[in-house]
């Protein structure tokens, strides 16, 4: 059995865990096209080499990132997500979305 | 030609037919270049050499014919979709699988075995019976069948009501076939090489030129390829191919594992699937048993197979077949399937404009290679996308117009 250590609870069987899918920088809220966002959602890079993704430990329900060979499936490391969402989003300033295109 | 099968049982030599060219030189330049010698490429070759007099083309493979997953599928021909486009475009191919073996003159060893899915929940029942009104509707044999109906279908099938999760009903589709997978792309090959085609494996294309938005070359590990149009038709690798034209998919590539086990007399005729046990299970003629499931839980390139899946897929077979804990396994294996969001594919035109896309086959492309072949090349020679593959455009995603295909898996992922 793989071993996934997750962030909150240490090394644990990879079957306790879900993938989460490919972390992308989410786009500014403010300004992003519909595109953009289709982007976003939808598509993805699909590397063959190392991704930064998404898994969640399903009993504690902690997502947290990893770095992944898709080659090999080795794990490189894990990390908790406040290394890369480390400033507040202010919602505040969001238009319509009919004003953008 | 019974005279000529007499004569060759009693030849003392069986010498081996030419299938395709013996690898030559690359040309300088050819009309089309089809990356991925797979069903959906030779067929896509095959359609444009024979009905659009383009012979001046060249099919890439980075390996050998056929050797991706069209040797790893588990040959399971269908049309009992969901969605209106996708009923309408697998019952297309259905009815092509029908002609092949004398489209080509070569026998893909064509079985209409049906196929039964079956149900061991209420919301399974009430999707099966969504299911057989929209087949209906569009011309597809389906229906809904109770137990009686299952037991007579499959005499070998666990139909206990004290199993974990009890038989309800089942879904039958009397058009479910199999074939030979292999001989599909051979006939292909052979069909496309013999009208001018050339067939170039080992010829990996490591990078694709474009000027001013549109293809003009592809570089390989032979040299560079001038080229008037490119189509990818490459699978599991369709997102790192298409990335070399600056083009982004919706795909993740997830390994999809099946295995085998030893002959047995016929006992199963039909296919019969589960998606609640997360298993389908049907017999060669050669007598193997073929177990598949689900994908992978994580993207992944590597055609590895693990124990995992081989004991998830084993526990989900005995719930359905006890008698199989006596079998023994010959194979497991594992091909990379291109999973879209949506359970659908995505073919036709793309950003750049003389390159065509035949991806996110996931694990629904095999049934798709007759339709594929002669749907992929009408666009190429025509340069206007066929009706019934314009809703399987990239762009849908940018509209968010989604061909959301619950019917896409025999079992669920």
């Amino acid at each position: 059995m793989k071993i996934l250590t997750c962030p909150l609870n240490g090394p644990r069987n990879m079957s306790e865990f879900t993938y989460g899918g490919e972390y992308h920088p989410t786009p500014d809220h403010a300004d992003a096209s519909a595109r953009e966002w289709a982007e976003h959602v939808f598509f993805h890079h699909n590397t063959a080499g190392v991704v930064t993704e998404w898994w969640c430990h399903n009993a504690s329900s902690y997502w947290f990132l990893a770095e992944r060979n898709t080659l090999t499936d080795e794990v490189l490391r894990t990390f908790d997500c406040d290394q890369l969402y480390n400033q507040r989003i202010d919602f505040s300033a969001v238009t319509t979305p009919e004003t953008r295109k | 030609m019974p005279f000529g099968l007499l004569k060759y049982g009693l030849s003392s030599e069986y010498p081996a037919q030419q299938h395709f060219n013996p690898a030559a030189d690359l040309k300088k330049h050819y009309d089309v270049v089809i990356i991925g010698a797979g069903g959906h490429g030779t067929g896509i070759a095959y359609h444009l050499a024979k009905y659009h007099g383009i012979t001046n083309v060249a099919v890439l493979e980075k390996s050998y014919l056929g050797g991706g997953n069209t040797a790893r599928n588990t040959a399971v021909i269908r049309s009992n979709y969901l969605t209106e486009e996708g009923v309408r475009f697998y019952r297309e191919s259905v009815k092509l699988w029908q002609n092949l073996s004398n489209e080509f003159d070569y026998n893909v060893m064509l079985e209409n075995r049906g196929q039964l899915t079956l149900a061991h929940s209420d919301a399974a029942v009430r999707s099966f019976r969504w299911r057989a009104e929209v087949n209906q509707h569009m011309g597809v044999r389906s229906e809904l069948v109770d137990r009686q109906q299952i037991a007579e279908l499959v005499p070998n099938l666990r139909m206990s009501e004290e199993s974990r999760f009890p038989i309800m009903a089942g879904l039958w589709h009397a058009d479910g076939a199999t074939a030979r997978h292999d001989a599909v792309v051979w006939g292909y090959a052979r069909g496309a090489c013999q009208r001018g085609v050339e067939l170039h494996q080992l010829t990996e294309v490591q990078d694709v030129e474009i000027t001013a938005g549109r293809v003009t070359a592809v570089l390989t590990n032979r040299g560079r390829v001038g080229c008037g149009a490119v189509v990818q038709a490459v699978a599991g690798a369709s997102s790192v191919v298409a990335n070399m034209a600056g083009i982004k998919l919706p795909i993740h590539s997830y390994p999809l594992q099946a295995m085998v086990t030893q002959p047995y007399k016929p006992l199963l005729t039909p296919h019969v699937s589960s998606p609640h046990v997360h298993v389908y299970v049907h017999q060669t003629s050669r007598g193997e048993f073929v177990i598949g499931g689900g994908s992978d839980p994580s993207p992944l390139y590597n055609t590895r197979a693990t124990l995992e899946q081989r004991e998830s897929l084993s526990a989900a077979a005995l719930e359905l077949f006890p008698f199989l804990a006596q079998a023994r396994l010959l194979r497991q294996w594992a091909g990379t399937t291109d999973m879209t969001p949506d359970y659908s594919p995505i073919m036709g035109l793309s950003p750049v404009e003389n390159y065509y896309l035949d991806a996110g086959w996931g694990t629904w492309g095999f049934k798709a290679t007759p339709i594929c072949g002669v749907s992929m090349a009408e666009l190429v020679a025509t340069q206007k996308v066929p009706d019934i593959i314009a809703p399987f455009a990239l762009e849908r995603f940018y509209r968010f117009e989604q061909i959301n295909e619950a019917g896409a898996t025999a079992a669920s992922h």
